[in-house]
């Protein structure tokens, strides 16, 4: 009791007081830790529709020939990119395991070259972990000159191993302006925007 | 914390508080200190009260009346972050630093110098964020809960000092929570074991656990929010490799806790008030003490049923919703033995016993309205809606605004000295328990026929709840002044000198201490038995 003993009291504050810092700092870095933890925990129940976003092999899959799967294809964008980009097919009907291939589209509308990063998605999100992209223009960013078009191939599996109660997957992309840009000195406000400078 | 002995020495015991406003900012006397929280509180509550005016104004009618939608959305983002972190959090604050060291039998806080600079930080984080209101660009306008993107990518310029404003109120709150757990700990007196202690001290000895494990994660949050908008990082950024839900996993990480925070002092406030009214002990002291335990642990596994809408997959939508349903479990412990404490006790209706009767039974209906929210597929229907918005505002305005204003009307006789007019007191609880009905009941409707919150425009079917519900907002809004003139009016003598133990029946070590209680608390510990 600090009232009696005073040093005391005061020794063990300290002690206490330290301790609970302790937990503080300890949780302001779990706050940061819960970013690596999302993804992993993602990855591993493959919930979330995160998909692969680096190629994957298709060696080792048995075609399933008795069975049908409706891939969908959605594209949109970011509303800051001044591109159109879509699917060139809306749907196609695939056998698990086997290999198919599907393009995309996408035209710069501006009058000034840019890079973009797609970033995949899969619906429903448990399908995820079933579904590889072979060839994907996701895997790496791209670049459209001013008014250039340009269609992207995309090739994919579906596994076997996919729940038997999902019969339509759907493949979505959203296309994002990176924020490393060809030509810093075109566009100054865009990347104040970001608050970065571009390395060119 | 050198001071931590000095101010518990006997040579300071006899001198009283310094003269002039310089009291104020250099005080480190724990009654001080309570007062300046309070106060800040109450200005902070009037100031979110008059937002939540201007919202209620724009919504009286369908159309667009008085402001622009832009304007719309700053208020209620401004009126959710001021009434969270401005009004209940420092008014909590406040009567743990005016009551835990009267309570537990100890002559001040344990770190009265951390005490002073925890209240400080206040007043600048929160005219930094009113300040954004006459920036360019304007108040920060996505909602208290901040989501990213919205808060990131594409927030106003004035989201940097919102951020800022934010990592100064949490440094805040969590050396007041630490403060807290120090004092509890190692303060009391002789004699009172840790399950002796009042059900305030418990309450908030949980609370201020939950502070410093969830306040850092608010501030790992907003740091992450910061690098994302100035510093080139991708944490919530899906162009990137981030994810905006991410941001919703780690906000609620923090926000369910931080509800508990609001309530769970709430709830030691009525354990104290109902036993003094009903002349009886507490009923199930013990498992009041488990049951706000089991609520605190509960509270870290359940964040995700804010977001049952995201797409999780059907295991967390269960997962989440049974976790959710078991807190009516330890919930139903505490109103169940409030209920058993009144059984068959001697009753009577003071102002304090009124609020916190109203309290029991209106956060009840918005416990029962989140046990609604908390089941996965109706939550789908209800998201996003006004029913969300009446479930929310009844754990928190009849629920923990209630509790303050009872705690305010039970110790204020013993923080002045002076009585508070029990017929005006009477007036503002009538006024107030109606008008918080009239005002808040209809929009469970407005949700469950589809109303979204957060608009400043609405359907015309909505036309008549909304009108409702506006001008139980007008009454309930006026009779907050009626409680602000009672409290001054209390200050400069009330209605007559209170005695020590102020009720006939209250228990306790603060109704031993002269009313108004000396300066420094208890200078010898009492001994309890």
């Amino acid at each position: 009791m600090s009232v009696n003993e005073p040093g005391g009291g005061q020794r063990s504050n300290r002690t206490l007081v330290r301790r609970l810092l302790l937990v503080v700092v300890a949780m302001f870095g779990f706050g940061f830790a819960l970013v690596p933890l999302y993804d992993v925990f993602c990855d591993v129940t493959g919930i979330n529709g995160k998909t692969n976003r680096v190629a994957e092999q298709a060696d080792g899959l048995v075609v399933d020939q008795t069975r049908w799967v409706t891939v969908e294809f959605v594209g949109s964008v970011q509303s800051d990119l001044p591109w159109s980009f879509g699917p060139n097919d809306v749907k196609m009907r695939v056998h698990p395991g086997q290999l198919s291939e599907t393009t995309y589209y996408a035209e710069n509308l501006s009058d000034r070259a840019i890079i973009g990063q797609a970033v995949p998605s899969v619906a429903p999100g448990v399908a995820a972990k079933y579904f590889r992209k072979i060839e994907c223009f996701c895997f790496s960013q791209q670049e459209l000159a001013a008014g250039a078009r340009r269609d992207m191939p995309v090739r994919f599996v579906v596994e076997p191993g996919l729940p038997p109660e999902i019969g339509t997957v759907t493949l979505s992309y959203t296309f994002f302006e990176s924020k490393n840009q060809p030509d810093a000195e075109q566009d100054h406000s865009n990347h104040a925007k970001f608050g970065v400078d571009a390395e060119a | 914390m050198t001071s931590v002995a000095a101010t518990t020495d006997d040579h300071n015991t006899h001198h009283g508080p310094a003269k002039g406003l310089m009291r104020w900012v250099v005080t480190t006397n724990h009654k001080d200190i309570g007062s300046l929280y309070l106060w800040l509180a109450f200005i902070m509550f009037l100031a979110g009260g008059a937002m939540a005016m201007v919202i209620r104004a724009e919504l009286f009618q369908p159309g667009l009346q008085f402001v622009r939608p832009e304007f719309f959305n700053q208020m209620t983002t401004l009126h959710g972050l001021v009434m969270v972190f401005g009004a209940v959090m420092p008014a909590w604050t406040g009567f743990a630093n005016w009551l835990l060291p009267m309570m537990i039998g100890a002559p001040d806080m344990a770190l009265p110098m951390m005490n002073n600079w925890s209240f400080w930080l206040l007043p600048f984080a929160f005219i930094m964020l009113v300040s954004t209101l006459f920036m360019e660009g304007g108040a920060p306008n996505f909602g208290w809960t901040f989501y990213a993107p919205l808060s990131t990518t594409y927030g106003p310029d004035s989201t940097d000092f919102f951020i800022f404003a934010i990592h100064l109120m949490g440094i805040s709150s969590i050396m007041g929570a630490i403060n807290v757990i120090v004092t509890i700990l190692n303060m009391r007196a002789p004699g009172m074991t840790l399950l002796k202690m009042p059900l305030f001290v418990w309450t908030w000895l949980i609370t201020a656990f939950l502070l410093i494990a969830v306040m850092p994660v608010l501030a790992g949050a907003v740091t992450m929010m910061l690098t994302d908008r100035n510093f080139g990082t991708s944490f919530f950024d899906a162009a990137g490799g981030g994810d905006p839900v991410m941001f919703q996993h780690v906000f609620w990480f923090f926000g369910h806790p931080e509800v508990y925070i609001m309530i769970l002092p709430a709830f030691g406030v009525i354990s104290q008030i109902v036993p003094t009214f009903a002349r009886k002990p507490l009923f199930g002291y013990t498992s009041m003490v488990y049951a706000v335990g089991a609520i605190a642990f509960l509270s870290f596994a359940v964040w995700a049923h804010h977001m049952f809408t995201t797409g999780m997959p059907l295991a967390g939508e269960l997962y989440f919703m049974y976790a959710t349903v078991l807190i009516a479990v330890p919930t139903g412990v505490k109103i169940f033995n409030w209920a058993a404490t009144m059984w068959k006790g001697s009753m009577t209706f003071e102002t304090p016993m009124l609020f916190a009767l109203a309290f029991i039974f209106l956060f009840t209906i918005g416990g029962f309205s989140g046990l609604m929210l908390g089941v996965g597929p109706a939550d789908m229907q209800y998201h996003d809606t006004y029913f969300v918005v009446a479930h929310f505002h009844y754990v928190l305005v009849t629920g923990a605004v209630f509790a303050l204003i009872a705690a305010t009307y039970y110790w204020l006789p013993k923080f002045t000295g002076n009585m508070y007019s029990e017929k005006w007191g009477r007036i503002h609880f009538w006024l107030s328990t109606i008008a918080v009905n009239v005002l808040f009941f209809p929009q469970h409707f407005l949700g469950l026929a589809g109303m979204p919150r957060r608009i400043p425009d609405y359907a015309l079917q909505f036309a008549d709840f909304n009108m409702i519900s506006s001008l139980g907002a007008f009454v309930f809004g006026a009779s907050q002044l009626i409680f602000l003139c009672l409290v001054i009016h209390t200050i400069r003598g009330g209605s007559g000198k209170a005695t020590d133990q102020v009720w006939e029946a209250a228990e306790g070590l603060e109704w031993t201490l002269p009313s108004p209680p000396p300066y420094h608390s208890f200078s010898t510990a009492p001994e309890v038995k």
